[in-house]
């Protein structure tokens, strides 16, 4: 992974020394609550419920064993004994004090972390594919790329007070593991007919109030111009962008008023003033950062370990852990191990600090010393030997993180809500938890087989509700929780946003209106049919039909 | 007099802001004598009065982009850029296009809602003067405040004030 130099270390601690300062004068009163908010929010810091939430980045996702002990410290210290880690592959902490907060960074900057950028409308931590640089579907690694935009983008003067919140996402692999569809910018890493690297560009997807696929504005941007074509795009969005309504002010909104033609011919207008200027990536810069992502000494394995594959023959939960939470790696003999974060009746994405400090050890252990976050809250030990499989497996179960469920229903990815946020329109985590509970039964569970189930408490959608197989959406109708479903959502290659099947539910129907989905797609799929491709095949009305016409029954016997 | 960051100094100064009241056109207004600045719509209206003073700048307000200013740009004794709320951060890209796009080398005020938190961005983008509003910060404050100018000792990023990304002006380590 990317370790700091003594530059990267200063800036983060002139930021420590700077958030003190800041965090100071608001206490003294030289700051008002208007001007705290944005400095605060860009250190990752909101108030919410219960106390501040603190934001940490964790850069595309990567982290060391070092740094996850130091979060488990945090956690311990300043928190209550957890963290949750969030679809942009961060970890956020909901009790520190305001007061504490300039410690907690300075910790952090020990062990090169921080909270910069990871809230304000600014341009936010950059996410990518959990699996780069082990996958076997890659393409190009990310990893470089998205620590050169990070540099670009961290503290830029220009860029701090954006008309909105900016994400971006890289991908480098066939399959789309960073959902880049959904960004304000979405980076392909690809290589040309003639071999050389450059970037497929997307610009204005995003999900939110206005959900929207982003479209394609370069089919090819050499990587010399990647940083200075970004310039362009964000300077084209800072003067341009919607300031007046802040529903109306994501790039996505622009994009779509100006049309994806003239967007493009602005910025490419802007473009030409510094394609070649002085940020144009030489081959010396992008060599010596790539040089952080060299592969680990892996040693050379058969591609099948004996031991394990009569392990997996005898001792059918291991097999079943295989089977859902480990995937292939591209070296022989090695596998990536994604622990699942989605116990039944823990939080999706929750872990506690002892939780943390054992993955932290397997991670020293068996895999390098490196941890990965996924966006589906989730985190993975990318490089472990096949023969260590057994050993892992057991840790993890005795610790609470080996529930087998990856990529299943109870897989959900699901936003704090009302518990924790103070946006929320309603709770999240009661109703993941309900519908866990519900299909709770392995091989139902496996039988359902692939499927996205995705919860977001508000229309901001951090439970990226619009492009889960199935999406649930908090709502408040005069004071009360109700919860809006959609289906057909994707992420990936084929992203799609979800269509809402008709009116809202309470939260205690949500578990039957699960099942009555999931029934339907049973009597109508194809052998081998996800239930979005079911979707996708049969429209949505079978669905409702089913969904709503069982509701209609059920009220008609609680009324007789 | 009004005080102001000039070049990481505090310095006084007498340049007056003229900001159209209520009822009151850029045809009629009464402009003082001295250094000014004028909204953009006065000078639109009185460019040739008001070149032949030769001490009169004008201000842009956010919406009002770099180009609208472009080709007067030698006629002026300043340029300034309002920032109505410091989270409106148009003015940052305004300042960068007329000094990069635009070769304006004359002096680029910041006025309105001019934060000290947001100082050393200003000056990265070009500014090369900083007028908070009037009564926003006692002198010892601005003082105080010239320290935020150096916030970051070694920004990543080209910019105005230095075009160079550090690793173009640094020698960066390579990996363990």
């Amino acid at each position: 992974m990317y370790r700091y130099d003594d530059y990267d270390q200063r800036l983060v601690d002139e930021r420590v020394a700077q958030f003190r300062d800041q965090t100071r004068r608001y206490l003294a009163g030289e700051l008002s609550e208007d001007e705290f908010r944005p400095l605060r929010l860009q250190n990752g810091l909101y108030v919410q419920r219960h106390a501040p939430m603190l934001r940490i980045a964790v850069p595309y996702g990567l982290f060391s064993s070092a740094q996850l002990r130091t979060l488990a410290d945090i956690a311990r210290r300043y928190d209550r004994g957890y963290g949750h880690f969030t679809t942009r592959q961060n970890i956020q902490f909901n009790w520190p004090e305001l007061a504490k907060v300039p410690e907690i960074l300075a910790q952090l900057a020990t062990v090169q972390m921080h909270a910069i950028q990871t809230s304000g409308n600014c341009i936010r931590n950059i996410t990518s594919d959990a699996f780069a640089g082990v996958a076997a579907d890659e393409l190009i690694d990310p990893r470089p790329w998205c620590e050169i935009l990070r540099q670009w983008s961290s503290f830029h003067p220009e860029f701090a007070h954006l008309p909105r919140k900016f994400k971006f996402a890289v991908n480098g692999a066939k399959e789309d593991r960073a959902v880049i569809q959904a960004h304000d910018i979405g980076l392909d890493v690809v290589k040309n007919d003639a071999g050389e690297i450059g970037f497929r560009v997307l610009v204005g997807g995003g999900l939110g109030r206005t959900p929207i696929i982003g479209e394609e504005i370069a089919a090819f941007v050499p990587w010399q111009h990647i940083v200075t074509y970004c310039e362009s795009i964000l300077r084209v969005y800072n003067l341009h962008g919607r300031r007046d309504n802040k529903y109306k002010a994501r790039i996505k909104i622009l994009v779509k008023a100006l049309g994806i033609e003239e967007f493009r011919r602005q910025v490419e207008a802007e473009w030409a003033f510094h394609k070649n200027g002085p940020s144009t990536l030489t081959e010396a810069e992008v060599a010596r950062v790539a040089a952080h992502f060299v592969d680990p000494a892996y040693e050379s394995l058969p591609a099948t370990d004996a031991g394990y594959a009569s392990l997996l023959e005898e001792n059918k939960p291991f097999a079943a852990w295989v089977k859902r939470n480990v995937r292939a790696h591209k070296v022989p003999g090695y596998a990536s191990v994604t622990i699942s974060l989605k116990k039944t009746g823990v939080p999706p994405g929750d872990i506690t600090e002892s939780q943390m400090e054992l993955v932290a050890d397997l991670a020293d252990a068996y895999s390098y010393g490196g941890v990965r976050a996924t966006h589906q809250q989730n985190l993975v030990l990318a490089d472990v030997r096949q023969s260590d499989l057994f050993k892992v497996w057991q840790s993890l179960r005795d610790a609470g993180l080996a529930t087998p469920n990856i990529g299943l229903l109870t897989d959900i990815i699901s936003c704090p809500g009302g518990d924790y946020c103070a946006l929320a329109n309603a709770k999240s985590i009661p109703i993941a938890n309900a519908i866990q509970e519900r299909f709770d039964n392995l091989d139902y569970l496996y039988d359902i087989g692939e499927i996205e189930l995705n919860i977001s408490g508000c229309m901001n959608a951090c439970g990226h509700h619009h492009v889960g197989h199935i999406g649930v959406l908090g709502v408040d109708k005069n004071g009360e929780e109700w919860y809006q479903v959609t289906i057909g959502g994707d992420q990936g290659n084929k992203a799609a946003i979800g269509k809402v099947i008709g009116p809202s539910f309470a939260a205690a129907e949500m578990p039957d209106v699960v099942t009555h989905l999931i029934e339907t797609y049973i009597a109508n799929r194809h052998e081998d049919e996800r239930f979005v491709d079911t979707v996708r095949r049969i429209g949505i009305e079978p669905f409702k039909a089913h969904v709503y016409g069982n509701r209609q029954t059920e009220k008609k016997v609680a009324h007789a | 007099m009004p005080k102001v960051i000039r070049n990481r100094r505090v310095e006084d100064d007498a340049r007056q802001i003229v900001r159209l009241a209520e009822g009151e056109t850029a045809e009629t207004v009464a402009i003082p004598a001295g250094p000014v600045l004028v909204p953009l719509a006065v000078w639109q209206a009185r460019a040739e009065e008001l070149a032949a003073r030769g001490d009169v700048g004008v201000w842009l307000e956010a919406a009002e982009g770099a180009e609208l200013i472009a080709a007067d740009l030698p006629k002026l004794a300043a340029v300034a850029v309002n920032f109505p709320a410091f989270t409106d951060g148009r003015g940052y890209s305004t300042a960068a296009l007329l000094r990069t796009r635009y070769g304006y080398s004359g002096e680029l005020r910041a006025i309105g809602d001019v934060l000290r938190d947001q100082f050393q961005a200003y000056v990265r983008c070009g500014f090369d003067t900083l007028q908070p509003n009037a009564g926003r910060y006692t002198d010892a404050q601005l003082e105080a405040a010239l320290a935020s100018l150096g916030d970051f000792s070694v920004p990543y990023q080209g910019a105005v004030d230095e075009p160079r990304p550090l690793w173009a002006r640094a020698q960066r380590g390579v990996a363990a």
